[in-house]
């Protein structure tokens, strides 16, 4: 029996997976929101579907990917975006809007209690008053910011979005849009007239003008304000364009063409059944529009499409389920000494890298990029280095030991990842100084490889720590092979720092003029190389022996985790495009937590549970 | 006693307390940088042989650290020294010697580059053909001979000789220029703005309607300092009333003077690196990704003219993709209104830490390999399960 217990591990945590990817289901009579959840539009710069628009926007301005309502019912994401886009009035009183800071409420005259969610209704009030204070703050640095600064900052940020989406599909309170634009298109001809003549000083109908310039103007602010732009170049209408645009310029293009797109007439109809209640009319749009996108264009459509499925998958919080699994069946085979369930430890974790593996794969695909482009992606690749040495360790060593720091590490990163993704689209397109994937698959991949090595080598360290002083199970031979672990990881980290690091100058020789500058991203890289090459001396020339290396391999974490966020919490350098400090808290927590082991490690071998009955050799 | 010098320049301990050294070094100097900004740091850490502390010029100083200098120089011998004294052939050992030798080079390409390499600047507008580029700290003082029309004689006066401060006197100049005072960062404002009991600056030109006030060293990193200097043409026409002029790059068109019958311009502009080559802006273009303000591309596209060697060729400069002509290296850097901004640097020893790289990698890969292939046939096999 116990020698099937790998294989049932692995079928628990497949099955698992499995129920956790269906695919949802619209229920025939109700709108088929996952069908425009895969549209594909443009916005902040590359191809998307709806379905990712709706979830970052809800995630900057709500802080979570579902909408909770009152009464207690739940809104997805997607159901969210499509009442901001197409029933403006009703998403008006969701409650959307976090706002956490006390100091903002009070702004506003309320005291801070349970409700932490404010509908945009209950804001406007306040628009001018928030607008005001945003302003103030401008000017400040986001380094030097204060909470309040922040936050009210952030709100504005949220209310500019919320309009923006808003604006994005059609005007505000038009119930027939498709026949306003019906409209437009007849009236236009005889508007234009009217105008030219009016230009001219000539004889014009006023009515004519009036009916026509108040629909431009409409058209002009929706171009203006729109978030998403929907419609892509129409080989029917012709005209030299080539991008995707807004519903609003592709009206206003209708000036010159005479023809209306049809994905904007298509969605106006949508809008208007959306807004009626009428369910199958809006589905049978939206099949048009779908239609056509994937005729015209095939290539959006697939990505937006696989995006889509990859938003479901949501792999990497699988994964991380998985490293949670993992590392409670490693914890059961050393309390039971049972070989089999870490071996089923084994087994889970491999599929987890490759669940793992297939995110950053789908993300590198439909990015077009190497697989770190941003603070995100290096937490999910740094988790997925670890994960892939320490299996190799494992498979080496089968101690459990690999697999245990692999399971934490892998667990760790990626939920830093989580919450690093709060700031929006993870998909983000480049600064142009980034735009190379050269560079970006050689220096950045190689660093960050590095950076794995090195919280690889620490977690060993804290497994001999705390194994050591704590229990009795660290035997002579655990320490050793646990000593030859760490040594040849660092060994590995020495290689991939420097190697990325001097990549990483040769870069910037190339694109700003200099090999090395002393900013504090580059710095950062050096204090690993540096400590790296100290403790390979140290070691050669005898100055430090087991549990010298394992102490130094601690402040070694502690170094990596300096470089990787700390100097971008410094606000000062070329590489700040990385900012972030809200982290600052967990940053200091973490370094002091490895100070404390490293003062645990010091002490006294009488004091270490493994090592009280050996006299030391 | 040399035995124990080369030992002790060879030890291993040396190498262990400079790359400590270094490490506080680089982590203090990386910390500084929010107080001081970049280039500020960089001169007192990492481009000294002391860390001095407080960090003004004046008053006593402590000396706190070894500076990037210091520390580099004295790896760069530990080095060398461990070379000379544990070279010894063998397979084994060849990856570490590569590796030693590759951050031989690395480190003395890179003391070479911090001495002998310039940085500058060339600003063009659409249509601007520039021979020169500007530096981005240092300026100059110039004294330009426009009686010819044709031909000027100019004659400039580095910033640092301004900041020593005295005479000047220069072989072109029949007249010697009396530095009064120099202000390394200051506030220039027009005498009835700056308050009461402001003073005029100079006697003569701009600088008797302008009040200068002395401001401290900027440090931020997208700040600068506005030097600025109250000097004195000597001998003057009147000897108790010397004429004094303010000389300063935020003052627009240079002011005249006639001396011995000869019109004369004084300006102070960014320090000038002339060139055997020119550049013509004909094109600047900043892009953006639709729908955001994300910059996706900048790029200048420029007429290269070179007389002497009879170059005359269209390039194209954009991110990553720099111009190399001539020793020198053209960056597309930033843009200011419809202008680009190219970063030009001279770099003899560009090449250093692409050999370096090349070469270090190769020798820790080889250790590593071989090392790791001498761990798998040395573990016993596992008793099968």
């Amino acid at each position: 029996m116990k020698r099937y217990l790998p294989w049932m591990a692995l079928a628990i945590a497949a099955l698992w997976i499995a129920s956790n990817s269906r695919m949802p289901k619209t229920a025939p009579g109700d709108f088929d929101l996952p069908a425009f959840g895969k549209i594909p539009v443009l916005s902040e710069g590359r191809n998307k579907p709806f379905d990712t628009v709706a979830r970052t926007a809800l995630l900057i301005i709500h802080g979570k990917q579902t909408l909770r309502l009152e009464g207690g019912r739940t809104l997805t994401a997607t159901r969210w975006l499509a009442d901001v886009l197409f029933q403006a009035p009703a998403a008006d009183s969701h409650p959307a809007f976090v706002i956490n800071n006390p100091e903002v409420l009070g702004l506003f005259g309320w005291e801070q209690n349970e409700r932490k969610y404010f509908s945009y209704s209950e804001l406007v009030p306040f628009l001018e008053k928030i607008d005001a204070q945003a302003r103030q703050v401008e000017n400040v640095e986001s380094a030097k910011r204060t909470p309040y600064q922040t936050a009210i900052s952030n709100l504005r940020n949220s209310l500019m979005l919320y309009q923006r989406l808003k604006n994005s599909m059609r005007p505000e309170g038009t119930r027939d849009f498709a026949g306003e634009i019906a409209a437009f298109m007849k009236a236009a001809p005889a508007g234009l007239e009217a105008a030219r003549a009016q230009k001219n000083g000539g004889n014009f109908d006023r009515e004519k003008l009036d009916a026509f310039a108040l629909f431009t103007a409409r058209c002009e602010t929706l171009a203006e304000m729109a978030y998403v732009l929907p419609v892509p170049p129409d080989p029917s209408v012709g005209g030299p364009r080539e991008e995707w645009m807004s519903v609003g310029a592709s009206l206003l293009q209708t000036l010159s063409t005479g023809a209306a797109d049809t994905v904007t007439k298509a969605y106006a109809a949508a809008g208007d059944a959306y807004l009626a209640g009428d369910p199958a009319l809006f589905n049978r749009h939206l099949c048009g529009v779908s239609d056509w996108m994937a005729k015209n264009e095939p290539k959006a459509t697939g990505r937006a499409g696989y995006e889509f499925l990859f938003n479901r998958l949501a792999p990497f919080y699988q994964a991380m389920g998985l490293y949670v699994l993992a590392f409670l069946l490693v914890c059961g085979s050393w309390l039971g000494a049972d070989r089999n369930l870490g071996r089923a430890a084994f087994y889970v974790l491999l599929l987890a890298l490759a669940i793992h593996t297939f995110g950053l794969a789908s993300r590198m695909y439909l990015q077009g990029r190497p697989p770190v482009t941003n603070l995100y992606s290096s937490a999910i690749f740094i988790g997925w280095g670890t994960v892939a040495i320490g299996l190799i360790l494992e498979r080496i060593f089968r101690d459990g030991i690999g697999a245990a720091c692999a399971a934490a590490i892998g667990f760790l990163t990626l939920i830093i990842a989580h919450h690093l993704a709060g700031s929006g689209d993870t998909l983000e397109m480049l600064q142009a100084v980034l735009d190379t994937n050269i560079w970006l698959a050689t220096h950045v991949v190689t660093i960050t490889i590095g950076y794995s090595a090195m919280f690889l080598a620490g977690m060993l360290a804290v497994i001999y720590v705390v194994r050591g002083v704590f229990t009795r199970s660290l035997t002579k031979e655990s320490a050793q092979s646990l000593t030859r672990m760490t040594y040849g990881v660092i060994c590995f980290a020495t290689l991939f720092s420097f190697v990325g690091t001097v990549l990483g100058g040769i870069w910037a020789d190339q694109s700003w003029g200099r090999f090395w500058g002393w900013d504090p991203k580059e710095n950062g890289a050096l204090l690993i190389v540096l400590w790296c090459a100290i403790i390979l001396h140290a070691r050669l020339g005898g100055f430090i022996r087991q549990r010298g290396l394992m102490v130094m391999a601690l402040f070694g974490s502690a170094i990596t985790s300096f470089s990787w966020f700390g100097v971008n919490m410094l606000g000062v350098g070329l590489h700040s495009y990385g900012f972030m400090n809200k982290a600052v808290p967990w940053l200091a927590g973490f370094i002091i937590s490895q100070l404390a082991l490293m003062a645990l490690a010091s002490l006294p071998l009488a004091r270490w549970r493994s090592f009280q009955n050996v006299k030391p050799s | 006693m040399a035995r124990r010098i080369f030992d002790f320049l060879s030890s291993m301990k040396l190498t262990i307390v400079c790359l400590s050294a270094a490490l506080v070094l680089v982590f203090a100097g990386t910390l500084a940088q929010v107080n001081f900004g970049i280039h500020e740091v960089q001169a007192r850490y990492f481009q000294s042989l002391i860390v001095w502390w407080p960090a003004g010029s004046q008053g006593l100083r402590i000396p706190v650290f070894p500076g990037g200098h210091l520390i580099g120089g004295v790896l760069l011998v530990n080095l060398i020294a461990a070379h000379l004294r544990r070279f010894r052939w063998s397979w084994s050992k060849l990856g570490i010697h590569l590796t030693h030798a590759g951050l031989i080079i690395l480190l003395a390409g890179g003391l070479f580059t911090d001495l002998f390499s310039v940085e500058s600047f060339m600003r063009l507008s659409p249509g601007e053909t520039k021979n020169y580029s500007e530096d981005s700290q240092a300026m100059e003082l110039v004294v330009v001979d426009g009686a010819d029309k044709e031909f000027e004689q100019v004659t400039a006066i580095p910033e640092a000789q301004l900041k020593r401060g005295g005479e000047i006197a220069s072989a072109g100049l029949p007249f010697r220029i009396v530095v009064r005072h120099f202000y390394e960062n200051s506030r220039l404002q027009p005498l009835k703005q700056a308050g009461p009991g402001a003073v005029p600056a100079a006697t003569q030109g701009v600088g008797a309607q302008v009040a200068v006030s002395e401001l401290p060293r900027a440090t931020a990193m997208n700040e600068r300092d506005a030097p600025c200097a109250v000097i004195e043409i000597a001998p003057g026409p009147d000897a108790a009333a010397p004429d004094t002029w303010l000389v300063s790059d935020q003052l627009g068109a240079p002011q005249t003077f006639s001396r011995d019958g000869k019109t004369w311009r004084l300006a102070m502009r960014p320090a000038r690196y002339y060139k055997p080559f020119s550049l013509t802006l004909e094109k600047f273009t900043h892009e953006t990704y639709p729908g955001t303000q994300i910059p996706k591309n900048f790029s200048s596209s420029a007429l290269l003219r070179d007389p002497e060697r009879d170059v005359s060729r269209d390039v194209l400069i954009y991110m990553n993709h720099p111009l190399r002509y001539r020793g020198e290296t053209f960056f597309q850097s930033g843009f200011e209104k419809d202008g680009t901004i190219l970063q030009v640097v001279y770099n003899p020893s560009f090449i250093a830490p692409y050999l370096a790289c090349v070469i270090v990698s190769a020798g820790l890969l080889f250790q590593l390999i071989y090392h790791f292939s001498g761990f798998l046939h040395r573990r016993k096999p596992l008793p099968a399960q």
